[in-house]
């Protein structure tokens, strides 16, 4: 290293020996989480365009199935995720900083948010077992048909959009359930100390995902809880 | 060049405003705008995705061009996979 043209950092633990300077190494882990995210938004994209096609073809089965979903616990859920990724953000500022309790202290108040969010919607997932909602050969829209008695509504086309509706929450909730794996990891190591000014990149890019996961959600909940949500005439 | 720390300040300014509009595309759902209605809430949760995106995600302080092309390429392709499905499926006849 001694003959190496560029002035070369010293190279401790947290700096892997083919980067020159944290910063290019921290350069590299974020544009990392980015392409990986870039596939992320392919991967969610699939589902929208079949939600986009099969609301343009069964328009008032996909209203009348949004109206059936809780508002009140979607609206909430929408809150628990932001106040989450305000947590997130001010974690990263934290580790920024160096101030190892405050971390620890806002990577615990994540976790608390992210179980809050899975609770939520277990809340919600429940109520439609019970009211014969999730796609299958129990599947049963005559509550739905009935609160919609001017419009003709296709039972299986009402399946279609619950079909659509547990793809969709259950991969993002699966997303959920991984970054709260990832940062219960994060907990930790920010507990032992890990974490310095010089190197905080795994909180950086975890809240990337988490930040993510939460925009996710923001185009969620007007697609799937608003469609029609107008009073009926 | 060192990393951005951004004003703690900021970070609380942009969840207020995320509460406030989550709370703003719930209730206006429930007045009827006709095909409005989508309208708003679409541009509301875009507006809300760029606020995540510009100050949650520090696209706003990144000097990295590589990070906002990965982002804007990736939306690309997205928009792409949406257009052309639609106007195959808004423009087919289906018997």
């Amino acid at each position: 290293m001694s003959d190496s043209p560029v002035a070369v950092e010293q190279h401790g633990p947290e700096l892997r020996h083919h980067f020159v300077d944290m910063e290019q190494q921290r350069d590299a882990a974020s544009l990392g989480m980015w392409l990986f995210l870039a596939t992320e938004i392919m991967f969610f994209g699939g589902l929208f365009c079949a939600y986009l096609v099969y609301r343009y073809w069964y328009f008032n089965e996909f209203a009348a199935g949004s109206r059936s979903l809780d508002l009140k616990w979607g609206t909430i859920n929408t809150a628990v995720l932001i106040c989450s990724s305000l947590t997130v953000a001010l974690g990263v500022r934290a580790a920024q900083m160096g101030k190892r309790k405050l971390l620890v202290i806002l990577m615990l108040l994540t976790l608390v948010f992210g179980f809050a969010f899975l609770g939520i919607k277990g809340i919600e997932w429940y109520a439609k077992y019970q009211e014969h909602h999730i796609p299958g050969s129990s599947f049963d829209a005559s509550d739905i048909i009935k609160d919609y008695p001017q419009i003709h509504i296709d039972p299986s086309h009402e399946q279609i959009y619950f079909s659509l509706y547990f793809a969709m929450t259950g991969l993002h909730a699966l997303h959920m359930i991984i970054g709260v794996g990832i940062f219960s990891f994060i907990t930790f190591c920010a507990w032992k100390g890990r974490y310095t000014p010089r190197y905080h990149t795994p909180v950086e890019i975890a809240g990337l995902y988490w930040h993510f996961v939460d925009i996710v959600w923001i185009y969620l909940f007007p697609l799937l809880y608003l469609i029609d949500r107008k009073p009926l005439k | 060049m060192s990393e951005h720390i951004v004003s703690s300040k900021i970070y609380y300014a942009i969840w207020i405003a995320l509460l406030v509009l989550t709370v703003v595309t719930a209730g206006v759902a429930t007045i009827d705008l006709g095909p409005f209605n989508t309208v708003v809430a679409l541009v509301i949760a875009t507006f809300k995705a760029l606020l995540v995106v510009l100050f949650f995600m520090h696209v706003k302080y990144t000097s990295e061009k590589l990070t906002k092309m990965v982002i804007v390429s990736s939306l690309f392709w997205l928009l792409l996979l949406l257009a052309l499905s639609m106007a195959d499926y808004t423009t087919r006849l289906i018997s």
